[in-house]
């Protein structure tokens, strides 16, 4: 395998990833740090190596927008954004899921303003977690390209029609050059079928889309996307397994344990950071430490179940945020991980860290600190939740 | 029967329907339209009922011009252009205001498409407010006449000249008071390739505060006193003007519209009402009406 590996920037990797998907219709607007990946994607529009319509358009608002008319049509689409342009497709995010268009986005991780920063946190996606769209973090860049395919497989069954967003940390991943393998055209083909909606803008069968609805019909068409979500519970787990018996790669479908099983402690997480809290439990099991990871990443829909099932043994759970809930002093994670379990006989603490916010880099050393933070419970002392890199001098 | 089904909730003698009606008679049933939120949406789509006679979407308020774009590449993409056409119908407070920038952005990248706004000349869907459209003078809810306001303060936002500052092969006027008139120049503006623009003025009974059987009469006389200049652009250049024959003061159109009306309560000449003369002189006068 690992004579097919190249060394290539994370951004070109997932654009790569998209091309080799064959989207019919590409919108794109700059935005740091997600440009580079529209950038590679119109190169290659450029070489004339996708049959596809690539649209400049004038803001992120039209950027999503061009996808609703477009996917409404019956198009593969894609775009790609980040932190401000993100929320600036609030509205359009909604509508586009609950008009159930399968529209698949890179979103690259960045902090939101004010402070203006360009650097890495979840704040973005995190701020979007209740506009129906599927989200899924990738640890590394592997991982972000080849959530690619598995993200167009999911958002286009016909049980799940619903957006996808595809979450990797600004820099951390976009800018990074690592060894990768590159999507085959020919076992991508074989993966992914091709787009072939039922409910398409067709002059030979005129449908209306995004209808004006009433109290008296309203409910059903939430409803419908929340059942939806609970159809793409099923499915990640099952398009994990077809992507691995393909390509042989497997990062987890819903969740993936890593010296899960017999751990005390339990490490939770998404995105990149994982890779440093592997490392980290390396060292502490060398010492003896029962430290063990839960990486989510499925964060909509919230694997629940998966989860209640993974922290059976645990007798402290720590989660890690890059993102803040202003007012409420946590992290989602934090949150959604203490709100699936208190209905259960699962008391165990849940001790929530946020850290690494507007790109502030997270070394062993904090996770290690972290750790020994959350350990102060068993003397009595319980955090609930604070962050873990504040500076003292600026605080 | 018309493409644009009867037993939608318009209200009686509603100008944006006929203009609905007009826009699909002109162009048939090879049409996809898009249709950002306001009356026309609201009214013609009350879930699981549907006017359209042809497939039709709406996403957004501010963004018709990028669905509409959206679904252009993708018919292209799929190689399902072929003769289709694509129309957004937006109303004033949609094109004019909050829908501008996407406007502006497909009119640029030059999407074969047509954009036609149905300008009843304020926010009527959401209870009559004033937009970028409304006259000088007219009262509205948020620009109500009062005892030390004559109404809107602010003259109507000249939307052809926008367009055809993007260099859309072609841009017109029109008014539903003149149904050939539009259904020719909706055709024309769907046949010609690249984006084009088809203002239509389309009288609101409710808003403008007319009788529901006077739609076209008033429509009418904004043409007749030259308040609605109706003319067509080629390339930035006029190409053709419906001149008026006896030309009327503006007071007629607007003495028959409540929305108007303090303007008539004051003794001796009217200087606002000069005011909107002046608007009517200069169009004569700008586009060669007499």
């Amino acid at each position: 395998m690992r004579k097919n590996m190249v060394v290539v920037e994370g951004s070109y990797a997932v654009a790569h990833a998209v091309k080799v998907c064959k989207p019919n219709v590409i919108s794109a607007y700059p935005i740091t740090p997600q440009t580079h990946i529209v950038e590679d994607l119109a190169q290659f529009h450029a070489d004339g190596e996708m049959n596809c319509e690539y649209m400049n358009v004038e803001s992120e608002f039209s950027a999503i927008s061009a996808l609703i008319g477009a996917s409404a049509a019956g198009a593969r689409t894609y775009s790609s954004t980040t932190s401000q342009g993100l929320a600036l497709m609030h509205e359009a995010l909604f509508n586009s899921s609950g008009m159930r268009l399968p529209i698949v986005m890179t979103v690259v991780n960045r902090a939101l303003s004010a402070p203006i920063n360009i650097w890495n946190d979840q704040q973005d996606s995190i701020s979007q977690r209740d506009t129906g769209w599927i989200q899924l973090y990738a640890e590394d860049v592997q991982e972000s390209a080849d959530m690619t395919p598995q993200l167009y497989k999911l958002a286009e069954d016909e049980d799940v029609l619903l957006p996808a967003m595809s979450c990797m940390d600004g820099f951390i991943l976009s800018h990074v050059y690592e060894p990768v393998i590159l999507l085959e055209q020919s076992l991508t083909d074989e993966f992914l079928p091709s787009y072939d909606p039922e409910f398409v803008l067709d002059t030979r069968n005129p449908m209306s889309f995004g209808a004006f609805a009433d109290p008296s019909t309203y409910t059903e068409f939430r409803y419908k996307q929340e059942k939806a979500m609970g159809v793409a519970l099923k499915k990640i787990e099952e398009i994990a397994h077809e992507f691995k018996d393909i390509y042989g790669r497997y990062y987890g479908g819903l969740i993936d344990g890593y010296v899960l099983d017999d751990a005390e402690i339990v490490i939770m997480a998404m995105g990149s950071v994982i890779g440093t809290i592997k490392d980290t439990i390396d060292e502490l099991r060398s010492e003896g430490e029962s430290v063990g990871l839960l990486k989510v990443r499925s964060f909509r829909p919230f694997p629940k179940e998966a989860i209640r099932k993974a922290l059976k043994n645990a007798k402290i759970v720590i989660t890690l945020d890059k993102n803040i809930s202003i007012g409420k002093n946590e992290g989602a994670l934090c949150t959604e991980v203490k709100a699936c379990l208190y209905n259960t006989d699962n008391r165990v603490p849940v001790i929530g860290f946020m850290l690494g916010h507007g790109g502030r880099d997270i070394p062993m050393q904090m996770i290690k600190k972290i750790i020994n933070k959350a350990k102060l419970v068993e003397k009595g002392i319980f955090i609930e939740s604070e962050y873990a890199d504040l500076r003292e001098d600026l605080a | 029967m018309s493409l644009l089904k009867p037993g939608h909730r318009g209200c009686a003698g509603c100008g944006d329907a006929l203009a609905g009606k007009f826009v699909l008679d002109a162009l048939g049933e090879d049409v996809i339209v898009v249709s950002p939120t306001g009356c026309l949406e609201v009214f013609t789509t009350p879930y699981p009922e549907s006017a359209w006679g042809v497939p039709w979407i709406h996403s957004l308020f501010e963004n018709a011009a990028a669905v509409a774009s959206g679904i252009e590449a993708a018919l292209k993409s799929l190689g399902r252009k072929n003769n289709t056409k694509i129309v957004a119908i937006g109303g004033d407070g949609a094109t004019l205001d909050i829908g501008l920038q996407a406007i502006s952005g497909a009119f640029e990248r030059g999407h074969d498409f047509t954009y036609i706004c149905v300008d009843n000349e304020a926010y009527m869907n959401t209870g009559i407010q004033r937009s970028g459209a409304t006259p000088l003078y007219a009262s509205t809810t948020t620009s109500p006449a009062g005892k030390i306001s004559s109404g809107n303060p602010l003259y109507k936002k000249n939307m052809p000249a926008i367009i055809a500052a993007h260099g859309s092969p072609y841009v017109a006027t029109a008014s539903i008071a003149y149904a050939p008139d539009m259904k020719k120049k909706v055709k024309k503006a769907a046949e010609i390739k690249g984006p084009t623009y088809v203002h239509v003025h389309a009288p609101c009974s409710t808003g403008w505060k007319f009788d529901g059987s006077k739609t076209i009469e008033v429509g009418k006389l904004a043409v007749e006193t030259a308040l609605w200049p109706l003319y067509e652009m080629e390339n930035g250049e006029i190409t053709a003007v419906r001149k008026i024959r006896n030309r009327k003061p503006v007071e007629e159109y607007l003495k028959v519209q409540g929305r108007f009306k303090h303007l008539f309560t004051m003794a001796g000449e009217n200087p606002q009402i000069k005011k909107i003369q002046e608007i009517a002189d200069r169009n004569v006068k700008q586009f060669g009406l007499e």
